[in-house]
């Protein structure tokens, strides 16, 4: 019996987790806008646009984070080029935002100014079509997912996995960033795509402009949070899990794992390249840089922060790691990297589940701490030569909860 | 330069030496204008073998020359001299300013001091002013006679030849038709690039009237050209080799780190980097402490930095990478940590800047094989060093007891600890073998690159590359991959650019994974992971 | 359901965290000017960037020493970009909307430009940037000290075109491949064409980000140049690179009399880093050298000589100043002279009272705001390299020249020298 799409929605979040989504949506589209717009800056609750700014920034990288999660927690494959994905979301839609500057640019060209400066007189032919939004939208999802199904499909037929994989994946996102980096693969270089002027028409400083691109990632964070329930209660997230923890022993009982990890691995980077579409917009630039090897590996770094498996351990891992960088290059910008290489040695050592494993552990332990105190309690109470209760007498939470 | 042969040639002819130096002329060397500086070095230059002008010529080439006050001096130890008399001027000045020559003025006064050398009692101030005028001159026709003259008396086997390569050099410009075609033969024996290209506007009837001159200029360019594409080729390999003995160096210690005992060690680029900060404190330590012997700082590099990257290796595995077993990619995590702590670290230490690492002499310069092809000392000595580390590798994992355990606990952990092999302080000590052959890697690359913080982030995907394409566990399959990505690297380097050569190469690996996942050399055996 | 908890608690925490930002900005007392200063402390840029910082806070100190601006002292703000392209833009955000600074000295790469320039015309900031660059930009709200390839690029090649400079006929035009090189080199070959230089006597030739491996390079020069005309090789090499390029250079065997490098990234500071044995005799192009010698250029080297001791730099012994400091120094006193003149931090009074502002910079020479373009009138020293990393001037400019940011080499700009 087949349950539709629907019921499995609605029963994958519970009706409390309906409940928070819906508080979420409620802050991003109502009262953050409300206290940007309304309030006067010297107000205490004023959003500056640089808080929305910044937050808009580090919601697409947990995006990012969640879909690295998806691919690693559950599917067991640590990719270290997620990077590259995230920047191919970009660069398409950056190919948009370019086109959209038109002749304002600093030589009045139909032209990106960096194309007139190498002297070439039309768009080659992978512009073509970039100046319609719904295309480059479209681009911003594809590029991704096609470059990641090609490599994934050759990879995972090969059975490359754990290690080679994450080292191929390096390999894959070096060479990309050298491609990028040259004037004439016809992305600007070094420079990348930045000084963007609008937006389906609107100014991209507008503060409205910005109130909705924070109000998508949000909604774009949430349906990916959501999604990534929703696959994960499915069979197929529990063939993936399966997969993750024994490859071997799913193929003998006849699944094909290489379908598995390819749609998962794809879906990865096509939520990757929609953030990547975001991100630009928001942030104002899109460089090669995007694709360094250190970048990559950071995404991973926010997922094992936070905590792999789960699909709100990434999010806070990429707020976390994010909001004390911003802080620590404020206030201690020499031990900034002594912080985050500690941060990370730290993490692994003593928190393989992350901030929320930790989180787990002190709940269990509160809880155990609870059902010995109250099995104390109840020997205490209990008339005492009569009972010398065998469970009482181990402090573990499974006994006591006979008790 | 023209001139300059002109004056020179005009000295020959004279074949008397000039009057003493002109005061005034010598002055003019302090000149601001550069016109009136280089009137005056030509000036120098063709007074010939006057013994005040070859002094103040040499004076010039050693940057021995200053102005003070008014006065041109040279200064020789604590004396200074009179530039034009040459005697010696007491009190000496109180402060006098270095007088420098750029790059034309230098080569002027060098070609001058050739010139007058070439017909020198001593062999090899002759030897030395043949060479430099081979590699500074063109067609020195107006030299002419002087190559003769000098031939003449040349009694030298290695000076004669450079000679006669002088003498026709020049001679293609001479009006004697049989000279001119006696040149061209003798110069078709070349391999040089240089004389290419002055045989080639011979191949003009503009500029050449005779035809079996042109003939004979055409079959002596093809003879030359094919000497060059075999220097061309022959060069190309040797970068490549030298290319791959780096990366073999990089990789080595990646391989037993990685290879054999499955620890993705991010940090294996920073315990390069404290290779090469090892050597740079040797370098400061006998500078400091025996500046005699400064010129064999590296050789006490290479065991200082064996032990100090071994010591942060095993240090990193007692404290962080033990309780990672068996957990990879988390190793991966916790080791980037580490080397970002370790770059940071060594940022507090040493400072952010790049340190200074200079060559000893005797890596500096090169060894001229052919023509156009030298072959750098500083490279050479690395192609060896990688031969000596691999050698020692070898015999440290096949002929001692040590080497023996850590491949029995590569193969069989638990095995190896039943027969009582001490497998945790065999890891400890594996991981510090692998560390500190990353150092003495560093030593090497502080002799060709960078030493800073940074430096060992460049390699990371290099060396993981050499690894993962040698197949893990196998010490020949990383040497193989090594020197096969060296020589693929350069040759397409020299096809395509350096940045595209480097991004193919990186799709090669990813396409060559696909198909032969396990490496060049798998390591056979039936398991399942 | 823990999930949603922890997941609120996220939010909520974010929110937190960004109302203490705009809180902590409003906090400071208003009797004092802020500064901004945005250059990496951290990261691949830190190596050159850092010693830029200390001559901003030096020199904001030598003129709060003198009764500061208006009246009142000037505060820096000190923020860390960590070499990171997007958090340039987030970190000058932060100092316009939140610290509310008057002007920003900062940045070093074109990229961090780039990515910094839409935030300053949003706010209308003002960003003074002190490092030589491809040109090809002129903002308003940007003032750039450093040198545009007239005043850089073009002096150095038509110095070794010269008979001084050794009648150059053949040219290798060698960059890291990235945008600046690149752009000069466009710049560069059709300056060589309208001189009379040929395609065949030109060649291009790029490496990737901190390439070390340059013998494949080094053949190709010296097959170039053994081909008979005299050759120069002009590098815009980024930094890192330099050493094994060099190093690679001197054991071939070229020497900088018979193949010299002239280059536009080598300054005082790369060579505090390295050997200069290989390099000596080869060239560099610059607006300043720490090596000339005048009253100011004394006064500055002392001065942060004791800025180093003072700030506890790491080995303060051997501080070097370098064009980019030149640049830096003389910005930040041209914008408090500026300030001044307008008696206002105003971003457009200022920007209006700089044009015509003079200073008598280190180089030695009075150097000129100009009036319409945003760029300094600069002075071009060519200087061969000593062994103990200082410059020979061999040859300057007769004076100050006037910066050229659209470079009459690019077709189309002819009628772009102003705003």
């Amino acid at each position: 019996m087949r349950t539709p799409l629907t019921v499995k929605l609605f029963a994958g979040l519970g009706p409390r987790g309906w409940l928070a989504v819906a508080a979420v949506a409620f802050i991003a589209w109502v009262l953050v806008p409300m206290a940007h717009l309304m309030l006067p800056e010297s107000h205490p609750l004023h959003v500056s646009t640089y808080a929305i700014t910044l937050i808009g920034k580090i919601l697409c990288y947990a995006v990012v984070a969640v879909a690295m999660d998806l691919i690693w927690g559950f599917g067991g494959i640590l990719s270290l080029g997620h990077g590259l994905f995230f920047a191919l979301g970009g660069y398409s839609f950056g190919m948009y935002l370019m086109r959209q500057i038109g002749r304002e640019g600093s030589y009045q060209s139909d032209l990106p100014d960096f194309m007139v400066f190498l002297d070439w007189k039309e768009l080659p032919w992978y512009w073509s079509g970039s100046d319609h939004f719904l295309w480059a939208l479209f681009l911003a999802i594809a590029v991704p997912g096609v470059v990641a199904w090609i490599f994934g499909y050759f990879a995972f037929r090969s059975r490359i996995k754990g290690v080679y994989f994450s080292i191929i994946t390096q390999a894959m996102t070096y060479a990309a960033m050298l491609f990028f980096f040259r004037n004439e693969t016809g992305f600007g270089g070094n420079n990348g795509f930045t000084d963007f002027k609008r937006i389906l028409g609107y100014s991209i400083t507008a503060p409205e402009t910005r109130l909705v691109l924070f109000g998508l990632s949000v909604a774009l964070l949430l349906a990916v949070i959501i999604l990534g329930k929703v696959l994960i209660a499915s069979k197929f997230g529990k063939v993936l899990t399966a997969i993750r923890d024994s490859e071997n022993r799913v193929m003998f009982i006849g699944y094909n794992p290489v379908h598995y990890k390819l749609f998962i691995w794809t879906l990865s980077a096509m939520l990757c390249g929609l953030a990547g579409a975001l991100y630009v917009p928001q942030v104002g630039i899109i460089n090669p840089s995007e694709m360094s090897v250190a970048n990559s590996i950071e995404i991973a770094i926010w997922v094992a922060v936070g905590g792999r498996g789960t699909l709100v351990g990434p999010v806070l891992g990429a707020g976390i790691v994010n909001l004390s960088k911003t802080w620590f290059t404020t206030s201690f910008p020499e031990y900034w990297l002594f912080f985050l290489g500690l941060l990370f040695i730290l993490v692994t050592l003593y928190l393989p589940q992350g901030v929320v494993g930790l989180w787990a552990k002190i709940k269990a332990r509160r809880a155990e701490k609870a059902a010995i105190a109250a099995s104390r309690a109840e020997v205490a109470a209990a008339p005492a030569p009569r009972a010398p209760a065998a469970e009482s007498k181990i402090p573990n939470g499974t006994a006591a909860k006979g008790a | 330069m023209k001139r300059l042969l002109f004056l020179i040639s005009l000295w020959l002819w004279a074949g008397v030496a000039a009057a003493a130096l002109d005061p005034a002329r010598v002055k003019d060397l302090a000149s601001d204008d550069f016109d009136v500086k280089q009137a005056a070095v030509a000036a120098l230059a063709a007074a010939g073998d006057d013994a005040d002008a070859q002094r103040l010529l040499k004076a010039l080439s050693d940057d021995a020359v200053a102005v003070a006050g008014e006065r041109v001096v040279i200064v020789a130890g604590d004396q200074v001299l009179d530039a034009a008399t040459g005697a010696a001027i007491k009190p000496a000045p109180a402060n006098s300013e270095s007088l420098s020559l750029n790059n034309s003025l230098r080569q002027q006064v060098d070609g001058a001091l050739a010139a007058v050398r070439l017909l020198s009692t001593d062999r090899a101030e002759r030897l030395a002013a043949a060479r430099a005028l081979l590699a500074d001159m063109g067609d020195g026709a107006a030299l002419l006679p002087l190559f003769d003259k000098a031939l003449a008396q040349e009694q030298d086997g290695e000076i004669k030849p450079i000679l006669a390569q002088l003498a026709a050099q020049a001679a293609l410009g001479s009006p004697d038709v049989a000279r001119r075609l006696q040149a061209v033969r003798d110069l078709s024996g070349s391999g040089s690039a240089a004389v290419k290209a002055l045989l080639l506007p011979l191949l003009d009837a503009a500029n050449e009237p005779e035809e079996k001159v042109r003939l004979e200029a055409g079959t002596a360019i093809k003879a030359i050209d094919a000497r060059l594409a075999w220097s061309d080729t022959a060069g190309q390999i040797f970068t490549g080799i030298s290319l791959g003995s780096i990366l073999l160096l990089a990789a080595l210690g990646l391989a037993i780190t990685y290879g054999v005992m499955g620890v993705i060690n991010m940090a294996h680029g920073e315990l390069l980097m404290v290779g090469a900060y090892s050597a740079y404190a040797m370098q400061a330590l006998f500078r400091a402490k025996f500046p005699e012997f400064v010129d064999y700082y590296v050789l006490a590099a290479v065991p200082v930095a064996f032990f100090v990257a071994a010591a942060v290796g095993m240090l990193m595995e007692r404290t962080v990478i033990r309780h990672l077993y068996g957990r990879p990619l988390e190793t991966l995590l916790a080791t980037w940590g580490l080397s970002l702590v370790l770059i940071q670290a060594a940022r507090l230490l040493f400072g952010a800047q790049n340190v200074e690492v200079a060559n000893p002499a005797w890596m500096s310069g090169g060894v001229q094989l052919a023509e156009n092809l030298s072959l750098p000392w500083n490279r050479l000595v690395i192609v060896a060093f990688s031969g000596f580390v691999l050698l020692l590798v070898w015999l440290m994992m096949n002929k001692t007891r040590l080497g023996m355990f850590v491949r029995a606990v590569t193969q069989n952990r638990p095995m190896a600890g039943c027969v009582g092999v001490p497998t945790a302080r065999i890891d400890t000590l594996a991981f510090g073998i692998g560390s500190g052959i990353a150092g003495l890697g560093g030593v090497a690359l502080s002799q060709i690159a960078n030493v800073g913080p940074d430096m060992g982030q460049g390699y990371i995907v290099d060396s993981f590359m050499v690894v993962v394409l040698g197949g893990v566990g196998q010490l020949a399959g990383a040497v193989w991959a090594a020197l096969g990505l060296g020589v693929v690297t350069k040759f397409l380097e020299g096809w395509a650019g350096a940045v595209i050569a480097k991004i193919l190469v990186l799709v090669f690996i990813i396409i060559f994974i696909q198909k032969r996942p396990q490496g060049l050399f798998a390591l056979k055996g039936r398991f399942v992971d | 359901m823990q999930n949603r908890r922890t997941f609120l608690k996220a939010a909520v925490l974010s929110a937190s965290i960004a109302a203490m930002g705009g809180l902590s900005a409003s906090a400071y007392a208003a009797d004092t000017i802020k500064v901004g200063i945005l250059h990496s402390l951290s990261g691949t840029m830190a190596i050159s960037e850092t010693a830029l910082k200390e001559t901003a806070l030096m020199t904001i100190e030598e003129i709060n020493a003198k009764g500061g601006v208006l009246g009142k002292k000037l505060e820096p703000v000190v923020v860390d970009p960590a070499s990171d392209w997007p958090k340039f833009a987030e970190k000058a955000r932060q100092l316009l909307s939140q610290d509310k600074v008057a002007v920003t000295f900062g940045c070093w790469t074109s990229v961090s430009r780039k990515s910094v320039l839409p935030v300053y015309k949003e706010l209308n900031g003002l960003l003074f940037y002190p490092v030589q660059y491809e040109g090809e930009e002129l903002e308003k709200n940007v003032f750039y000290t450093g040198a545009a390839p007239n005043q850089q690029a073009i002096p150095a090649v038509e110095y070794l075109m010269s008979k001084e400079g050794g009648s150059a006929k053949r040219f290798v035009l060698l960059g890291t491949d990235y945008v600046y090189p690149r752009t000069t080199n466009k710049i560069l070959r059709a300056f060589l064409k309208s001189k009379g230089v040929a395609d065949a006597d030109i060649i291009e030739e790029y490496t990737p980000f901190g390439h070390s491996d340059y013998q494949t390079i080094i053949a190709k020069i010296k097959k170039f140049a053994g081909e008979g005309k005299k050759t120069a090789v002009i590098s815009t090499i980024n930094g890192d690179s330099n050493v094994p390029f060099y190093k690679e250079l001197g054991n071939a065997g070229l020497k900088a009399k018979d193949v010299p490098v002239v280059a536009f990234s080598v300054g005082e500071e790369e060579l505090r880093g390295v050997d200069a044995k290989p390099l000596v005799g080869h060239l560099a192009a610059w607006n300043y050298f720490m090596s000339v010698k005048n009253p100011e250029n004394d006064k500055f080297i002392k001065m942060y000589r004791d800025w180093a001791k003072k700030a506890k730099l790491p080995k303060a012994d051997t501080v070097v100043t370098n064009d980019p400091m030149e640049a830096t120094y003389v910005g930040i006193h041209m914008w408090a002279q500026a300030v001044e003149k307008a008696k206002s931090t105003d971003t457009d009074k200022v920007i209006a009272a700089m044009g015509g502002q003079t200073f008598k910079a280190p180089s030695g020479f009075t150097l000129k705001m100009d009036e319409t373009n945003h760029h300094l009138h600069k002075p071009v020293f060519i200087g061969e390299i000593k062994a103990d990393g200082q410059f020979n001037t061999v040859w300057k400019t007769k004076g100050p020249i006037r910066a050229q940011p659209w470079s009459p080499f690019i077709p189309g700009n002819e009628s772009k020298q102003k705003l």
